[in-house]
């Protein structure tokens, strides 16, 4: 007598079998769906941007004609936002990093430190927005200006920047702070000559993702209060400015059509800037990882 | 020349250089804990900015308007000089639809990728798809919201022809592609966390691979992939461009998803655009409604970390 039956084995194993190859074509087709989705997006952008996208777009300033309007005052507005945010985030972030992962003892206010910078990484950026519009545009009275964004961005990305940072000390290892200290060199010197440059690609990769965030962000900046619509360019830091995610929002806002073919092409501009500052990082990352 | 030098060569001199060094290093040494602890400090005075800002204006907006009228008044009301209405359900409501509608569009996506990413695909194709998320998920809201009024609302409006130009449905979707790659990212780390030991037993025990999926990796991963969620959820409260873009400027409290509606966020984006002057009731109703997007998302985050933190499996 056989112990197994045969055909019933196969007659129950058939509909799991068939439940498992189906299922695995529904988790299959949904991730390309997602894919789909950017493949859509990025088309119909481009489809609709590139016939609006030429020398004269990226040189005019912002026109109520069309035909004569340009990305110039947001694109130079990005730069002077990037020559805040780089500095002010940079040092902010990797000073706490470095005073996380080098100096602080193991107590109750690091550990507050830590809890408070895990949460601030989850505040909506428009709340940024209304604490950079009281402390930053009145208190201060910085006004609507470069300085203002600014500040009001390096805020916003500032956990970003010490989490990446912060892993990047971390990975550093323990061996190369002992053969400094073991030369004589005193903590200070070690965190500076050795353990900053090892970390140096860690930490740079970290800020140009976070770069990349400040100048897609919109929501902090109209909050702020600044000007959708500006056909002059700063000169100072505390001159007004326009940047291109809000110069893409008043297009986008219009109900004409060219308009929105205005801001397709002014966010192929905002998207070739985050690829090219993308691509640096994962070259910067694949370049000067090393493996201890 | 060379001789002189080493005449003048006077060790007693040397050690008080040396000390002169040390003494200016060691000044260094021991401010450079402070200064950099001052740095470390900046994201606590962040927080407590944005605590003591948004509690203090919000006082000011309640000497204007009642605590029981915010909560409990049915009309969001606010440009009306005579007879304005702050009660901030219907901007509740408004959040609420756009976030539910969002995440019925990216839990079952979401999760289905993760599932796809950590039992199904092979390294090549994660090494492909994995990146592409991440582009995804780097893509600035405005563009998605742009998405949503000229693709996604459209394609809408051939489907359901009653459907708004504004809509509750339309930046919910969106929202929903928008999280959908930090969901499948976290919930894919969660489960490639749960060891491969697990998985062979189950195997062994002539399990399928989807049976295993869903019934080992799933529930040993529960943990990762609710926090991932509710992280999920906490970011599409707190959306804002989209909602601004796609979804109205009309507050209100009925059910429907096609007509036009208004988010918390989306409110305090209209009252900026404006030009509500400092010090009035609608200025200070921004810090009211943005007090109230704060407690949410502030709760949703915390929960995210009670959940890792509480029903974490250890292997």
């Amino acid at each position: 007598m056989k112990l197994i039956n045969h055909e019933s084995v196969v007659k129950r194993m058939k509909p799991r079998l068939s439940k498992n190859s189906i299922s695995k074509w529904i988790f299959f087709a949904l991730t390309m769906f997602v894919l789909l989705i950017l493949g859509v997006l990025l088309y119909r952008i481009f489809s609709q941007g590139l016939g609006y996208l030429d020398l004269q777009f990226l040189q005019s300033l912002p026109s109520r004609k069309p035909e004569n309007a340009g990305v110039y005052a947001a694109l130079i507005g990005t730069i002077w936002l990037m020559a805040v945010v780089t500095p002010v985030s940079l040092l902010l972030g990797v000073g706490t990093a470095i005073y996380l992962e080098e100096y602080a003892k193991d107590n109750a206010i690091t550990n507050f430190i830590k809890v408070n910078i895990s949460n601030l990484a989850g505040v909506p950026s428009i709340v940024f927005g209304l604490l950079g519009l009281t402390i930053f545009v009145r208190a201060l009275a910085l006004g609507t200006s470069v300085l203002a964004a600014g500040l009001t961005m390096s805020l916003l990305v500032l956990p970003v920047i010490i989490v990446a940072s912060q892993e990047a000390i971390r990975a550093v290892p323990n061996q190369l702070r002992e053969a400094s200290f073991g030369l004589g060199a005193t903590k200070w010197q070690t965190i500076v000559r050795i353990v900053l440059p090892a970390a140096i690609p860690g930490i740079l990769t970290g800020g140009i993702l976070a770069l990349s965030r400040a100048i897609g962000e919109t929501a902090p900046l109209v909050v702020l209060g600044m000007p959708l619509f500006l056909a002059f360019l700063p000169k100072t830091l505390l001159d007004s400015m326009t940047v291109l995610p809000l110069q893409i929002y008043n297009w986008t806002g219009r109900p004409q059509v060219e308009f929105h073919a205005l801001a397709a092409a002014g966010i192929i501009v905002l998207l070739v800037m985050l690829i090219i500052m993308n691509s640096i990082a994962v070259l910067i990352r694949n370049k000067f990882q090393k493996r201890y | 020349m060379d001789t002189q030098k080493t005449n003048s060569f006077s060790v007693q001199k040397m050690i008080q250089e040396k000390k002169k060094r040390k003494s200016a290093g060691g000044i260094t040494e021991k401010i450079m804990p402070y200064i950099l602890f001052l740095t470390a400090a900046v994201s606590v005075l962040t927080t407590i900015g944005i605590v003591l800002t948004l509690i203090f204006e919000t006082f000011l907006f309640f000497d204007a308007v009642s605590i029981k009228e915010f909560f409990t008044a049915k009309k969001w009301y606010p440009f009306s000089e005579t007879n304005g209405s702050f009660g901030i359900l219907p901007l509740i409501m408004g959040t609420l639809k756009v976030t539910v509608i969002a995440a019925i569009v990216a839990v079952p996506i979401g999760l289905a990728s993760a599932i796809y990413l950590s039992e199904y695909a092979s390294d090549r194709a994660r090494r492909i798809i994995k990146p592409i998320l991440e582009v995804l998920a780097g893509i600035p809201t405005i563009v998605y919201g742009f998405f949503a009024l000229t693709f996604v609302t459209p394609i809408l409006r051939e489907i359901i022809p009653s459907l708004e130009i504004f809509n509750a449905l339309s930046p919910g979707i969106v929202i929903g592609i928008m999280i959908t790659p930090m969901i499948a990212s976290l919930s894919e780390d969660a489960m490639t966390s749960v060891p491969n030991a697990m998985r062979e037993g189950a195997l062994a025990l002539g399990a399928t691979k989807f049976e295993v999926a869903i019934k080992v990796v799933l529930p040993a991963a529960i943990s990762g992939i609710v926090a991932s969620i509710v992280l999920g959820i906490s970011r599409a409260i707190g959306e804002t461009m989209i909602v601004a873009v796609a979804g109205g400027s009309t507050p209100n409290l009925e059910w429907n998803l096609t007509g036009s509606i208004q988010t918390m966020t989306a409110y305090i984006v209209q009252v900026s655009q404006g030009d509500a002057g400092y010090g009035t009731t609608i200025y200070y109703s921004i810090y009211a409604v943005g007090m109230t997007l704060f407690v949410f998302t502030l709760v949703m985050n915390l929960l995210a970390q009670y959940i890792t933190r509480r029903f974490r499996e250890e292997y």
